[in-house]
């Protein structure tokens, strides 16, 4: 086949280009310019080469950020599919249960991430919150501006109560999506109910729970407003994510070299793990 | 195997009820025999999937009893009653390979690793999957997917009973066929009682030995594909099998003449009517002979569909379909005879018997 070549063509990507470039390409570059300089202020800069990326990379700082985020990541996944799975699995077919089931589940989702962590701040509260003040009243200790333990606990129930419904919702889709042949054929075949859930229900469920998991693994790690919120980052450090670090940094300290060379490693990492995450799924979808 | 026995079986979705209407199943009583293959024909919301998932007991009856080979089933399981059945949409568990599928029935009931293998290889080989054991089940193709629903009904000896809920819906035309004789072949060489629900005449005729025509929730007609095409009981038979279907006029009966408007059409017997309201001349287009004595008739449209003609055309103001020869011609002032043979008298849309 011959086909018509016109250089003026390049001209139709152009808005796409242009559009691109302003939202994603150009304050990409002013962060690696950033990283690779120093400043003082007045706008005067000076080469710092890769000094800013050595120094993080040795900095134990930065590294107990990453740990923190992976395990508040991997605790938060631990959590949130399980519990999901089984509230999908317990939700309502038909009826009137399905659309307030739906509404309730969808509310959390509504909220503003801010908004929950004030909630939650409030909530927790040793003399006015709800939560806080009658397990003191109870007899257990808790305070999660002193104790570490207690703000780790607070932040993880925190992102459970609010995201778990997402994977409730994309569960629920799934299930929903399998016909009623499948069920009758299972009771037909003596199918056993963990062996329905097996072999029909979890197949079924496996491409939205990989999404599930891709987008809870992808958000908590970015996780920066409610524990803002909730714990500013403390007690100590012992709440301080990556992205609370990194505002820290580059708005606290104004140390803009370093905090470009932090958000740079940061976006790789993201972008390496995203990269992990499709190459799984996709291979999983079509390998077998 | 075993016969299965629908005694008095009525249902109704919203449950039991006083009013006829809500019934989707009215009464039922039926036998099927043991090792015989029957075909429920009817057009959609008959009810005829009801009646197949009373069998199957994914329903329970509003009403009557369900027994098979004379055991009381109507209040067990599914799991209980040992049957299998093959859905419109093939059901295949897709993580697992076509070997798994099929052993996947005989673990459940905890039969032993060596009896399952012995089972599942026999079975792929009556379903011609062989070489396909382990493969996983997802790739495969609708009808190698079909056959693999029936071969988990297969693969247990001691089913009572192979129900087939439209099996053949989704599979492309020229595989229907071969899979429609395999089927045929299968109930040849196994005797598996087995019922077929279809909406397709071709289906059912082909499959069945006996043909169960439903028809607003009631069995009109049971009979050999023979005795539903050269005499339907009931006028929704007539209509419903047959392309095209029985042409069906109202007529006066005068003892053995039936008057049509202005003719009158000699009957081989006198019909036993009583008194009914609305008389009926069914006549299938095969045995209406067209030439040049008889009625006149004024032809509206020919179609020529390839091995033969289908001629439409009025008489008495009444529409009639004719079969014709694929060489025959129309003469230019057509008119029509009946065949004897083909001539069934309805009262009130029910057959009735002709007299001496």
């Amino acid at each position: 086949m011959e086909k018509t070549l016109n250089n003026k063509a390049w001209f139709l990507v152009l808005p796409v280009l242009v559009l691109v470039a302003f939202s994603a390409v150009i304050p990409l570059m002013t962060v690696v310019n950033y990283s690779v300089q120093d400043t003082f202020g007045n706008n005067q800069f000076f080469w710092a080469g890769t000094e800013w990326f050595q120094e993080l990379l040795a900095s134990s700082r930065f590294w107990a950020a990453i740990g923190r985020n992976l395990v508040f990541s991997g605790i938060i996944l631990a959590i949130e599919v399980p519990l999901g799975i089984l509230i999908a699995l317990n939700m309502p077919r038909k009826g009137w249960g399905v659309p307030v089931c739906l509404v309730l589940m969808a509310l959390p989702l509504l909220i503003p991430w801010n908004v929950v962590g004030t909630i939650w701040q409030v909530f927790g509260r040793t003399d006015i919150g709800l939560m806080g003040y009658y397990l003191n009243a109870l007899g257990i200790n808790y305070n999660y501006v002193q104790n570490p333990i207690d703000a780790w606990v607070t932040v993880i129930v925190m992102d459970v109560w609010h995201w778990t419904s997402l994977v409730v919702l994309l569960c629920y889709a799934g299930l929903v999506s399998i016909p009623d042949a499948f069920y009758q054929a299972a009771k037909i075949d003596g199918a056993s109910r963990w062996a329905v859930f097996r072999y029909i229900q979890l197949p079924k469920m496996q491409r939205v729970l990989l999404i599930a998991v891709l987008l809870r693994f992808m958000d908590s790690f970015m996780i920066y407003t409610e524990p803002f919120v909730v714990t500013g980052g403390g007690p100590g450090n012992s709440t301080t994510f990556l992205s609370i670090d990194l505002v820290k940094m580059a708005l606290g300290q104004f140390d803009l070299g370093p905090a470009a060379a932090m958000s740079l490693v940061y976006f790789l990492i993201i972008l390496l793990l995203s990269w992990v995450f499709y190459t799984v799924m996709t291979n999983y979808d079509s390998g077998r | 195997m075993a016969s299965i026995e629908l005694d008095h079986i009525r249902h109704a979705y919203a449950g039991p009820s006083k009013a006829a209407t809500v019934y989707a199943l009215k009464e039922i009583h039926y036998t099927f025999e043991d090792g015989g293959a029957y075909a429920l024909l009817g057009p959609s919301g008959c009810g005829k999937t009801t009646l197949l998932n009373i069998i199957s007991g994914l329903l329970h009856p509003s009403h009557g009893r369900l027994r098979f080979d004379g055991r009381d089933v109507t209040e067990l399981s599914t799991q209980e009653r040992n049957i299998a059945q093959v859905f419109q949409f093939p059901v295949i568990y897709d993580t697992m390979t076509v070997y798994d599928n099929l052993a996947f029935p005989l673990r459940n009931r905890g039969v032993t690793e060596s009896e399952v293998d012995k089972k599942v290889r026999e079975t792929l080989k009556m379903i011609d999957l062989a070489d396909w054991a382990d493969r996983k089940a997802r790739g495969l193709t609708a009808d190698q997917k079909q056959k693999i629903s029936l071969g988990r009904g297969l693969v247990r000896s001691d089913v009572n009973a192979i129900l087939f809920d439209e099996p053949l819906t989704v599979i492309d035309p020229h595989m229907k066929w071969v899979l429609r004789s395999q089927l045929k072949q299968l109930h040849q060489r196994f005797g598996y009682t087995e019922i077929y629900v279809t909406h397709d005449q071709t289906e059912a005729l082909t499959f069945a030995q006996k043909v169960v025509v439903m028809f607003e929730g009631e069995i009109v007609q049971i009979g050999t594909p023979a005795e539903l095409f050269e005499r339907p009981k009931h006028t929704f038979v007539g209509y419903f099998i047959g392309s095209p279907g029985m042409n069906l006029m109202p007529v006066d009966i005068q003892g053995k003449n039936a008057r049509l408007g202005s003719q009158s059409i000699a009957l081989p017997g006198a019909p036993k009517t009583a008194g009914e309201s609305k008389l009926e001349l069914g006549i299938r287009p095969e045995y209406v002979r067209l030439g040049r004595e008889g009625m006149p008739i004024s032809v509206t449209k020919v179609e020529d569909i390839g091995r033969h003609k289908i001629v439409r055309a009025e008489l008495e103001g009444r529409s009639l379909a004719a079969i014709l020869g694929e060489d025959d011609d129309i003469p230019a002032e057509p008119k029509v005879r009946f065949d004897p043979a083909g001539i069934n008298i309805y009262a009130d849309s029910w057959r009735v018997e002709m007299g001496a």
